[in-house]
């Protein structure tokens, strides 16, 4: 009988996490760069959870998923208004475009 | 016995007062000159105060209970750093015969300076607030009885005399301003190095059983608080001690000023405007032996007994030396700061006997060189304001012309001569009869009395070149002395012609703490001898 | 009277004369008849002294009478056990009899002024410091202890100087003043090194604490020569105070000080202090002390003597007259004729003021005139100065009648005894060869002064007697000079009650083997009295018998020759003093410079102390002070130095390394791309080589 275990669950979260970086660097969009980044902070509560309900640590994986879910959000929020803002300034959302970082 | 802070009163009400001259106007410069001079006046009152309700019974020296007026509170205490253990360091003030007789002198002296300050026109502000400054310093040293604290006014005082030097003094205010600062404060660095050298070679036993290290100079005296492996304890055999009190005398020596130390005294003096050379002379110089007696000889007791003989021949050099120099000089200023050098020497003798009558005569002359020289530098300021000349050969028949002046200098010179019925007269006496006394100090005191001679061979000739004579018709128009200036000198001649008559009455305050110093002095035992030089 | 009125009214004395002091000083200006007060004041202590002595010695005849309080008290002191310092005063019958000469002195003196001195710019205060004078010599007079005495000692020195450089525009005034002030600064070290010895050694300033000490054995460091030391060194005090050879040169010159000041302070008290010092120590003195006490007297009176021979100007004269009588003085305490030597201070107080006055009174009347080539023929015009003058000169002279012959004699009859029990012949022959020069400059002065005719016509056409103020205490003072008031028999001063009753010879104190054998006392019984009358050997009493004729003839033959020799010179022209002064011209130019003494301390003390002082003002300027400079120096050369290497070597070392880091920075450059998603690449690999690197798992 297959049961699903700890494996299962690193398994997924890696793949996602893989997923996310992936979509960070190869995304041109700043849009699709926030989803990525949105992709990783959920493999990671996957991870939580998952360490969670195996491990002995009673419920504070999934507390700490929780405000990890939180945080995703206000920094999504805070994310998108930056990108309008840059919209704004440079009327360009492609991330290659905005490297006056290197100055 | 902790009642009314009144020494804490006394030492930071110039500081107060300094404050508030910060927030007064530029343009009020009557207010702050009155103000500085009811700050000074204020002192003096509380000196009284002092007086008043002071034991004349209480020895002090090396003993905490029969010191008074204490104040006493932890002011930093980190426990447990690393290696260093606890780092305690007390404020504590208290007074004993040995410093009542300075607070005095520095109340009234602090006085009569801020009073021959009131022709200063230069930044008005800036200079009565250092002047406050300096008066916080001097008193803040006299009344410590915590070495760090000690340390903390003795370089209190370096930074405003550098300044008042620096900028209302004379044509090479710089030179001497500076010199008089590097020279300080090469000397400070020696107390320095030997006050830590003491920290970490001696504990205090604290309320709780513990030994933490101290800066308490009581506690320093007492050779019980040294551990065996201090290296300024008496029980280490590789024990510093003969080396630290050198250094310790040399760092109070500059400040008498001791020969060869002295040199930066004529510049700073010469340079300086009148009411700070009153202070320097009056006050500054007494530190240094009050140094002495309060840390150097009751802390290392068999040292100062095996270097007697070199301290008084330090002396003896200090007052021929110079009284020959002053002899030569042709500016009235110099050679009133020479004279002050060879009456310093008369501190040194005294102190050196280890004797009541010597002892007390040192202490007596400290306080009485405070009173007859600062009359002399006033002497200097009054005729320099109105000539702007201190040329002695540039004089001749001032009697004539200033007779009430005249009268006020024959009583100074003859006060600093040591005439009878003048205090300075007692004071020489008890320093010659002390250190007579001494069989080894007998030959170097029979030599130092030349020093009465020479004495009055200058200050002689000094009266004749600028007072005698036909009147010199360049200052015909000279006045004579103002009401300010009768108010500069009337206390003074009050209280060294008092002293004089009466030498008791300051006498009496010293002697207790006298004898338990030299009591504690030629009996301690600090376990070992070095055995002299 | 009891005895406490007699102390109290005695310190009144002493104060009431700076009461005067005080008032005339703070006052006088807005006042300037305050002088008056000054005046009445010594009225009123004359007065009082004559109580005084007249009580002390009908009642008290033989009993001191002692006052004292602790001026200082130090408490236990560690090792040396109470130290107490006492002041005090003390009457006995010479303390009385100095107190009526003082006092009588100064309130005629003060009298004289008030004519004397009119019309100067400084009137009252002249009459303040005379005040002075008085309280600090009265202080002297009335103290019993070396401490009180000391102090005293200075202040009458202090008074001398205000006093001689009274008119200070001169400078010969301010100088004199200077001069004498320093010059018995000298002495008073010597007397200050003698009181500290006798305190270390016995703790107490008192005399005759001291002096029960020292007969009780207890001598100052267990040596006779500590002893000997501490007398001569006190007794140096009096070599400067009453002008002892080698330190007599500042009276002469302390005559630049108003006429009257002269005859107060310069003839009559002040130099009478040393002596009055010395009879108070006479007790202490050894053999050895004596002796030297003897000659440095004898030295003086004889090298005075020969200087007065010589001079013209009529203070100088007295001067050295006064000079050469203090030696006799000192001479006669040498030689153990303590009674005499107070004798003739006291007679030597009241003609030599005399003589002073009457100087005044001539000097006044000629306009300032003081050479006495330029007088003569004074006699007419002054009769009352004459006579008074002519009574002191012959009373100085030691004439019989008058006082000086009495106490003269018996100083020359001591000295004799003393050569002749001890060997020192060169003693008597001093003394009797001065009794000839004395009276023979003596009388020079009075014929050169007042006989003869004028020699300067215009001063003598104004010359006048001088007014009543000036011409009675003139008066008075001759009327002293005569025998009656100390002796009913003109040539046996014993018999009278000065010596006979009053001055007695108190009983050394010191050990035995220390004095002279004549001075030791023929009986145990007396030996063990301290403080009674002497008992010499019976061997000093009988030379004392036999000196007495020869030493009156010799001194009286001696005195007429030198009057003699005086009116044959300037008198009757028989002799000419010109042509001797030419035939004998070295010896005449070393005595009319006054043996060069000044010139010789100008050259070597002086001169010499000033030199050294320069050179250690420049050893000061440039050595000590040039080391200190110089460390400065080196320290501005050592930061120079430092700052070349901190500016290229360590600075260099930070630049080169800035330099090396921006050239790696550069070269990195190229990486960085301003891509956000390049770095999250390089973090990537980063992470997954240093994993692989590592090995956690």
């Amino acid at each position: 009988m297959l049961t699903v275990g700890l494996n299962h669950f690193l398994v997924i979260s890696a793949v996602l996490f893989s997923l996310g970086i992936y979509g960070i660097v190869t995304r041109k969009n700043a849009v699709m760069v926030l989803m990525g980044i949105e992709l990783v902070l959920n493999s990671a509560n996957i991870n939580f959870v998952a360490f969670s309900h195996y491990g002995n640590f009673g419920l504070n994986g999934q507390a700490i998923a929780l405000f990890v879910i939180v945080l995703a959000a206000a920094e999504a929020a805070i994310a998108l208004a930056i990108v309008l803002n840059v919209y704004k300034t440079f009327a360009e959302v492609n991330v290659d475009e905005i490297d006056h970082l290197k100055e | 016995m902790i009642g009314f802070p009144i020494l804490s009163l006394i030492t930071f009400l110039p500081i107060l007062g300094m404050f508030l001259i910060m927030f007064m106007k530029k343009e009020q410069s009557k207010s702050i000159k009155y103000l500085t001079l009811g700050i000074t006046a204020l002192q003096i009152v509380l000196a009284l105060v002092l007086l008043a309700s002071y034991n004349y019974s209480a020895g002090g020296i090396y003993e905490e209970k029969s010191f008074q007026f204490i104040e006493k509170f932890k002011w930093i205490n980190i426990s447990g750093i690393s290696w260093l253990g606890n780092i305690k360091i007390d404020y504590f003030m208290g007074i004993d015969g040995l410093s009542m007789p300075m607070v005095l002198l520095t109340a009234l002296v602090s006085f009569v300076a801020a009073l021959s300050s009131w022709n200063i026109e230069k930044s008005v502000k800036g200079y009565f607030a250092l002047f406050l400054l300096l008066d916080a310093g001097m008193m803040g040293v006299f009344v410590s009885l915590d070495f760090f604290l000690f340390y903390i006014f003795w370089e209190l005082m370096l930074l405003p005399m550098y300044f008042l030097i620096g900028i209302w003094g004379g044509p090479r205010k710089e030179y001497a301003a500076i010199k008089f600062f590097i020279y300080t404060l090469f000397g400070s660095v020696f107390i320095l190095l030997v006050m830590i050298g003491l920290y970490f070679s001696a504990t205090e036993l604290m309320a709780d059983g513990s030994r933490v290290h101290t800066f308490s100079m009581i506690a320093l005296m007492n050779p019980a608080n040294y551990s065996a492996d201090g290296i300024l304890s008496a029980l280490n055999p590789d024990n510093l001690r003969l080396i630290a009190y050198i250094a310790l005398f040399a760092g109070f020596a500059i400040k008498i000023p001791m020969f060869p130390f002295h040199t930066w005294l004529p510049d700073a003096h010469v340079e300086a405007p009148t009411p700070i050379s009153v202070i320097l002379a009056g006050v500054l110089l007494k530190m240094g032996t009050y140094g002495i007696l309060r840390i150097s000889y009751p802390i290392f007791p068999d040292i100062t007994r095996d270097l007697m003989w070199y301290i008084a021949l330090f002396g003896m050099v200090n007052i021929i030396y110079g009284a020959l120099v002053a002899l030569a000089q042709k500016d009235f200023k110099k050679l009133i700061a020479y004279s002050s050098v060879s009456h310093m020497g008369y501190v040194l003798l005294g102190m050196a006997s280890l004797t009541t009558v010597g002892i007390n005569g040192a202490i007596f002359q400290m306080f009485n060189h405070g009173t007859i020289t600062a009359m002399l530098f006033l002497i200097v300021g009054v005729v320099y304001d109105r000539t702007h000349t201190r040329g002695l050969n540039d004089f001749g028949g001032l009697a004539s012309q200033m007779p009430v002046y005249t009268g006020f200098v024959t009583v100074a010179f003859f006060a600093a001569i040591g005439l009878p019925s003048m205090s300075g007269f007692v004071s020489e006496a008890l320093v010659f009869i002390g250190a007579f006394g001494v069989d080894s100090l007998r030959v170097l005191t029979i030599i130092s009395t030349l020093g009465i001679l020479l004495g009055a061979a200058y200050m002689l000739w000094t009266l004749q070149r600028i007072f005698f004579g036909p009147l010199n018709e360049k200052w015909a128009s000279l006045k004579d002395l103002d009401a300010r200036e009768y108010a500069m000198f009337i206390p003074l001649t009050i209280i060294i012609i008092f002293l004089g008559v009466y030498p008791s009455a300051m006498l009496n305050i010293m002697n207790s703490s006298v004898n338990s110093l030299v009591h504690f002095v030629t009996t301690t035992v600090s376990t070992t001898s070095l055995g002299g030089l | 009277m009891s005895e406490s009125l007699l102390i109290n009214i005695s310190i009144v004395i002493l104060f009431l004369p700076l009461l005067g002091f005080t008032t005339v000083i703070f006052f006088g200006k807005k006042i300037p008849k305050l002088y008056m007060f000054e005046v009445a004041v010594l009225g009123l202590t004359l007065l009082l002294s004559i109580i005084v002595a007249y009580v002390k010695l009908s009642i008290y005849d033989t009993k001191d009478i002692i006052a004292a309080f602790t001026w200082i008290s130090m408490g236990n002191a560690p090792a040396l056990g109470g130290i107490n310092i006492e002041l005090g005063f003390k009457i006995d019958n010479i303390t009385v009899i100095m107190l009526f000469v003082v006092n009588l002195i100064s309130f005629l003196v003060h009298v004289f002024s008030i004519e004397y001195m009119r019309g100067d710019k400084r009137y009252t205060r002249y009459f303040a410091y005379l005040g002075i004078f008085t309280f600090s010599m009265l202080g002297i007079v009335l103290t019993h202890n070396l401490l009180m005495m000391y102090i005293f000692w200075e202040l009458v020195g202090l008074s001398s100087y205000l006093l001689i450089g009274f008119w200070y525009e001169k400078k010969s005034a301010s100088d004199a003043a200077k001069k004498a002030f320093i010059v018995n600064r000298i002495g008073d070290i010597g007397m200050f090194l003698g009181i500290l010895i006798l305190f270390t050694q016995y703790h107490t300033f008192t005399f005759d604490a001291i002096y029960e000490q020292i007969a009780a054995g207890n001598i100052p460091f267990g040596s006779n020569a500590w002893l000997t030391a501490a007398g001569i060194l006190i007794f140096m005090g009096a070599v400067g105070k009453s002008a002892q050879f080698p330190l007599h040169v500042w009276l002469p010159d302390a005559m630049e000080g108003p006429t009257p000041v002269s005859a107060l302070i310069h003839a009559a008290t002040m130099v009478a202090a040393g002596v009055y010092l010395a009879v108070r120590i006479f007790v202490m003195l050894t053999a050895d002390a004596m002796l030297v006490i003897a000659v440095v007297g004898a030295v003086t009176a004889l090298v005075a003597a020969t200087i007065a021979l010589t001079q013209n100007d009529i203070k100088k004269v007295l001067a050295y007259s006064t000079v050469s009588q203090l030696g006799y003085m000192v001479m006669s305490i040498g030689v153990g004729a303590y009674a005499f030597a107070f004798f003739h201070l006291v007679t030597h107080a009241f003609f030599k003021a005399c003589l002073f006055l009457g100087s005044g009174s001539v000097i006044h009347s000629m306009h300032h005139e003081q050479d006495i080539r330029n007088m003569g023929g004074l006699k007419k015009k002054m009769p009352i100065t004459y006579y008074t003058f002519l009574i002191s000169s012959l009373a100085i002279s030691g004439v019989p009648l008058f006082s000086g012959f009495l106490s003269k004699d018996g100083i020359l009859a001591g000295t004799l005894v003393f050569g002749k029990l001890t060997g020192h012949w060169l003693i008597p022959i001093i003394g009797f060869a001065v009794a000839g020069l004395t009276a023979f400059y003596m009388f020079r002065l009075v014929i050169m002064t007042f006989h003869g005719e004028p020699r300067d016509h215009h001063k003598y056409d104004h010359a006048h007697e001088s007014p009543f103020v000036m011409a009675a205490p003139l008066v008075v003072l001759a009327v002293l000079s005569v025998f009656i008031w100390y002796t009913p028999n003109p040539i046996n001063p014993s018999a009278g009650w000065v010596i006979g009753d009053w001055i007695k010879t108190p009983a050394q104190v010191t050990p035995l083997e220390t004095r002279y054998e004549f001075m030791k006392p023929s009986s145990e019984a007396a030996k063990a009295e301290v403080h009674g009358e002497v008992i010499h050997s019976v061997e000093y009493t009988e030379t004392m018998h036999w000196a007495h004729y020869p030493a009156m003839f010799l001194s009286l033959f001696l005195a007429g020759l030198g009057i003699l020799v005086a009116f044959l010179f300037y008198q009757w022209k028989k002799l000419n003093a010109d042509k001797l002064a030419e035939k004998l011209q070295g010896l005449y130019k070393f005595s009319l410079n006054k043996w060069f003494l000044d010139e010789l301390y100008d050259l070597t003390a002086i001169a010499g102390t000033l030199r050294f002082s320069s050179i250690l003002a420049w050893f000061d300027n440039t050595i000590v002070d040039g080391i200190v400079n110089g460390s400065a120096t080196v320290t501005r050369f050592t930061s120079r130095m430092s700052n070349w290497f901190d500016t290229y070597i360590v600075d260099g070392a930070v630049n080169f390394s800035a330099f090396l880091s921006g050239f790696v920075g550069l070269s990195f450059r190229r990486l960085q791309t301003g891509k956000v998603q390049t770095y999250i690449v390089f973090v990537v690999f980063a992470i997954i080589i240093l994993l692989m690197f590592f090995k956690p798992f």
